[in-house]
């Protein structure tokens, strides 16, 4: 295991953690709303967004896919230690983490079962820019309308369509994150 | 995984579980009497949890849970590079610390000294406690036998 793996994890673990969480809370919350996250020092290609996410909600009990440039030796054993959780394909997992292109076709990840629409894969999607322009927003958690750089749009709103099953995203960029649940509608911009 | 590195790992897994089963304060006293202070990083502070213990049915049955039990575990870095990891029994931070360093040097130059100063004592004595337990327990034996009751 290289040494890489040990560090870069939450410094004050119970602090960091709270409020790593009430971040990502927000930000699914309220979609379209860009969030700012810290605390995890992750391995390249990992963003410390995406980092901390993942040190705050997996565990062994939240299966992980890796996806494309992301499978990466470092990578895994970092989140090993961090987390222990396990390391599965696309469609195990209920965490997937990767660029868009790479955590593509969707259509490999658990979306649940009408009795139980929370056994479905979260996608946390690694962007290169993450700005409130772009792909209007509207739904629950949105006051009037909100916009997001979304990376295409008619992939979420045929995942809207699923509901109450269907995927949700997170989307990374640096530091920040945002959230898009499955209950939000999206429009052309 | 070759020979040697097996050998290494069982070897670790020995002082690892032996470190795990000492009792907190009788590491403490040993550690104290060896006076090493090593400079370290902290990867993971020790913090306690809960684990599942599982066992086996005549250890070859379908794997069943046993009970919960209290750990602590502890992940540190010496100065010069080594790891120690450390998963006591109990919710003794500083066990768990002291564990962690004793396994890190376990993997230095200071192996020999720690073998001698340390570990070697601690297993004389789980060695020892479990002996005297078990001749406690074995006093206690009673020897059932029939006699002849007589009925033809």
């Amino acid at each position: 295991m290289q040494a890489e793996a040990f560090t870069g994890g939450f410094a004050d673990t119970p602090v960091d953690a709270a409020r790593a969480f009430r971040a990502v809370m927000s930000a699914i919350a309220r979609p379209g709303r860009i969030e700012t996250v810290a605390g995890a020092v992750p391995p390249a290609p990992l963003s410390v967004a995406a980092g901390t996410l993942i040190l705050t909600v997996c565990d062994a009990g939240t299966p992980v896919y890796l996806a494309g440039d992301h499978d990466t030796p470092g990578v895994r054993d970092w989140i090993t230690f961090h987390t222990g959780a396990p390391l599965v394909g696309p469609g195990q997992a209920m965490f997937a983490v990767g660029t868009w292109d790479a955590v593509a076709p969707l259509s490999a990840y658990a979306t649940g079962t009408p009795e139980y629409p929370d056994r479905s894969a979260t996608l946390i999607v690694e962007m290169d820019t993450l700005a409130p322009s772009g792909a209007g927003l509207s739904g629950p958690g949105i006051e009037a309308r909100a916009a997001l750089s979304l990376p295409e749009t008619a992939t979420f709103q045929a995942n809207a369509r699923l509901f109450p099953l269907g995927l949700d995203f997170f989307l990374t960029c640096g530091d920040r994150v945002a959230g898009l649940p499955r209950t939000t509608r999206v429009e052309d911009a | 995984m070759s020979q040697i590195d097996e050998y290494q790992t069982n070897a670790r897994k020995d002082w690892m579980g032996l470190l795990a089963r000492a009792p907190a304060p009788e590491v403490a006293r040993l550690w104290a009497d060896l006076g090493l202070q090593p400079q370290y990083d902290m990867l993971r502070a020790p913090e306690a949890g809960g684990v599942m213990v599982r066992g086996r049915a005549g250890a070859t049955g379908a794997p069943f849970n046993l009970g919960e039990m209290t750990v602590t575990r502890c992940s540190l870095r010496l100065m010069s590079g080594e790891v120690g990891h450390a998963y006591v029994q109990g919710r003794d931070k500083s066990h768990a610390t002291t564990a962690a360093l004793i396994d890190a040097l376990m993997q230095t130059q200071a192996a020999g000294s720690l073998r001698a100063a340390i570990l070697d004592p601690l297993r004389a004595r789980l060695t020892q406690d479990r002996t005297a337990r078990r001749a406690k327990a074995a006093a206690t034996k009673v020897d059932f036998f029939t006699m002849a009751r007589g009925e033809d």
